[in-house]
């Protein structure tokens, strides 16, 4: 790479001529306020936050858009820069609601902290304030809610949806003072062709969209003395939880999170680990049972709601690869009403199960008609990282001064491979080494697929070997579905998962997201794996005495009517 | 549109497939497709412009951010006749306020918006450069100028 000289604030650098001001700036520790930029995104160049002044022209320029150039020198902190960007960030005040008290992105949001850091006083909104939009909210649910009005039009949700995840279902519509990100029609974002995933809300650098809130009715639960609630908590948000109370992304808080779960009144403290394994076992006795020519490979995942609606609306033709196995979500759900009171000796109707979910998707799953095996409906409540975390602050409990407690007995047992479903090739892993095992009684050595995009691997099964494919991000998947369904390429699994990264970047996680964080926290549950005593699924002892005491076998009477699902067509768009 | 049969919304999509189908499946031409459908059918449907999205691999909100965005295109049926009034600077002065009163008056309805009939849509415009007709209004492509709101029952009449 070629280098280009230039100056900042008085500095002489040298960087990557294909660097941007703001790049440039970051090297010497300059931190230039940005909105419409994301690390992940293409440019936008729309909100002039980031403008900086041009010593030799004295013209002020985008610095995220601005390429570097030899012999630029660049002020960012000349009076007329800052006052510039006061004025903008004024301009996008003066057309948005007043109501930071109530706004769920208080004390978190990228608009509120520019506002603090620049020194904007009311008076100076005041006196610019003009005509305003007036919008209606879409609180249809159940995964996601919108308010137009908190919109600073950024473009960032527009951008992830439509780079990232290949849906477009937010795009910037009408013209001038008029402009507005929606849906198609104004629709609510649940009639329409939208997967859920919720990346919308991780971007978003102010509370325009956000995913619907469940605290209220698990504090009603709670406080109700005739239920008993059931928590449990999916593998990525011990990796990812931490990022909430100041601990480093990637940090493995397991167990001071178990220990906050109890003090806020759960119950029981179950891991959806356990039924991660569970998972595998069914799914991976499907997958054995296809390679052995029963029913059609390529065997594709489908513990992925975004990924599974997704399915629904653009492959209804691959419908019929889906794993029939539930997430483990929905299992954990299904056995929480039956297994659970059986061994426990709970009534099931006082059972109340919360699910502590990384994901927005998760709050539409539950809703689904037929994903219910009991007589009521199997998961009551799906929380996202970031709402465990309001409750936990909430309850006032010093997080970091928790001591270690474990998850409780029966569904609380969990191995590596459990563990790494919360991210990207960890169920294909898992999968692999459960079959490999159960075909050959040999180990697998680690698969390795990595965090990022489209990857494929070998695995020699005896005299087979099966090709195991990922594709993380739905726009990857696209590309790779769109391979499957033209017959140009030859796997036998495929592991899906709709946001970045899989878990640990999904729609309900710490905010504000990027890749460079998403990375640390795969590394998290890569670790819980590599400590783990136990690393294969059909080894996890808890899981064993469930198919011995009350499943029987995988993929067999009970386990079909408790653990699998069926998926359907819906509308392109 | 609910209440169209399967068969009769096939038929009602034909022109818009035939459309379609002449070009390729390419984002860049959903503009020309637009125009073209709004051509065919006066306005475009939303059942049409899910045909659209469907046929050029977009989806429905790319669309309807770029119907929305464009005041070439419409999403209502128009009238068969397009009233444009002007309320420049010029026809300001001289009264176009009172003659888009007279019109709006003479058809039951307000600027943007169109007759129950179908006959008249009206608009009301920045300028249309003719000025030294002020005040003046377009019916369709004729111009007609130097108005008073006495004149324009005499006009509208013309085109019923």
């Amino acid at each position: 790479m070629s280098k280009v000289k230039l100056t900042i604030d008085g500095q002489k650098i040298e960087v990557d001529a294909d660097s941007s001001i703001l790049d440039a700036a970051k090297e010497i520790g300059v931190d230039i306020p940005v909105l419409c930029y994301h690390p992940d995104l293409t440019l936008h160049g729309a909100c002039r936050v980031c403008v900086v002044e041009d010593e030799e022209s004295g013209n002020l320029l985008a610095s995220c858009a601005t390429p570097v150039a030899d012999g630029m020198n660049i002020n960012t902190r000349s009076q007329k820069a800052r006052k510039a960007r006061r004025k903008n960030v004024e301009l996008l005040l003066a057309n948005h609601p007043n109501d930071c008290l109530g706004c769920d992105r208080n004390g978190q949001c990228e608009l509120q902290d520019i506002t603090h850091a620049l020194g904007i006083q009311p008076e100076d909104v005041d006196r610019i304030s003009g005509e305003e939009r007036v919008f209606e909210l879409d609180t249809v649910g159940p995964a996601l809610k919108r308010d137009p009005n908190k919109c600073i039009l950024c473009g960032r949700c527009v951008r992830i949806c439509e780079e990232v995840q290949g849906v477009s279902a937010l795009q910037f519509t009408q013209r001038g003072f008029n402009s507005i990100v929606t849906t198609a029609f104004d629709l609510p974002q649940a009639e329409i062709n939208c997967a859920n995933c919720g990346q919308c809300a991780t971007v978003c650098p102010v509370g325009a969209i956000t995913e619907m809130s469940e605290i209220e009715k698990v504090w009603a639960a709670l406080e109700d003395d005739d239920k008993h609630v059931v928590v449990q908590t999916a593998p990525s948000i011990q990796a990812t939880l931490g990022e909430e109370f100041g601990y480093e992304p990637g940090t493995v808080v397991t167990n001071k999170m178990v220990a906050a779960l109890r003090r806020i009144g759960f119950d029981k403290v179950f891991s959806t680990d356990f039924a991660a394994d569970l998972t595998i076992l069914e799914e991976g006795s499907e997958f054995l049972k296809k390679i052995n020519g029963e029913g059609e490979l390529p065997h594709i995942t489908s513990c992925c709601p975004g990924w599974v609606k997704y399915a629904e609306h653009n492959f209804p033709d691959l419908l019929k690869h889906l794993s029939s196995a539930k997430s483990p979500m929905q299992m954990f759900s299904a056995l929480s009403k039956t297994y659970y009171p059986h061994q426990a000796g709970v009534e099931d109707e006082k059972i109340y199960t919360v699910a502590i979910m990384p994901c927005t998707a998760k709050k539409f799953e539950k809703e689904r008609e037929e994903i219910n095996s009991t007589r009521f409906q199997d998961t009551d409540a799906v929380l996202t990282t970031r709402e465990l975390a309001r409750m936990i602050k909430e309850m006032g409990i010093n997080f970091n001064s928790l001591p270690e407690e474990e998850f409780d007995q029966l569904m609380g047992e969990s191995t590596g491979a459990g563990a790494i479903f919360g991210t990207t090739g960890g169920v294909a892993e898992a999968a692999a080494r459960t079959v490999k095992e159960k075909l050959t009684g040999e180990p697998l050595e680690r698969l390795n697929l990595g965090f990022r995009g489209v990857n494929s691997a070998e695995v020699n099964i005896g005299d087979r070997t099966v090709t195991v494919a990922i594709a993380n991000g739905l726009g990857n998947a696209e590309k790779l579905l769109e391979k499957v369904r033209a017959g140009e390429c030859d796997f036998d699994f495929i592991e899906i998962m709709a946001c970045p990264h899989g878990c640990v970047g999904g729609g309900g996680q710490p905010r504000p997201a990027t890749n460079e964080k998403k990375d640390k926290r795969a590394d998290g549950l890569k670790k819980i794996d590599d400590e783990s005593f136990i690393r294969k699924s059909h080894e996890n002892p808890q899981i064993i005495k469930l198919y011995k005491e009350f499943l029987g076998e995988p993929l067999g009477g009970e386990s079909h009517h408790l653990l699998h699902t069926t998926y359907k067509e819906r509308p392109k768009n | 549109m609910a209440e169209m049969t399967k068969a009769k919304m096939a038929e009602f999509l034909e022109p818009v497939n035939d459309i379609i189908s002449r070009y390729e499946k390419k984002e860049r031409y959903l503009i020309p497709v637009l125009q073209e459908a709004q051509g065919e059918y006066g306005y475009l449907p939303e059942e049409v412009l899910k045909e659209i999205a469907v046929g050029l691999n977009l989806s429905l909100s790319q669309v309807y951010g770029v119907v929305t965005f464009y005041s070439q295109f419409h999403q209502q049926p128009r009238g068969n006749n397009i009233i444009r009034v002007c309320m420049g600077t010029a026809c300001h002065v001289r009264g176009g306020d009172a003659v888009m009163d007279a019109i709006q008056d003479e058809l039951g309805i307000d600027a943007g918006e169109t007759t129950d009939d179908l006959e008249f849509t009206l608009e009301s415009v920045a300028c249309i450069g003719a000025c030294g007709l002020a005040p003046v209004i377009m019916v369709n492509d004729d111009t007609h100028g130097r108005l008073t709101p006495e004149k324009i029952p005499g006009i509208l009449a013309k085109y019923q």
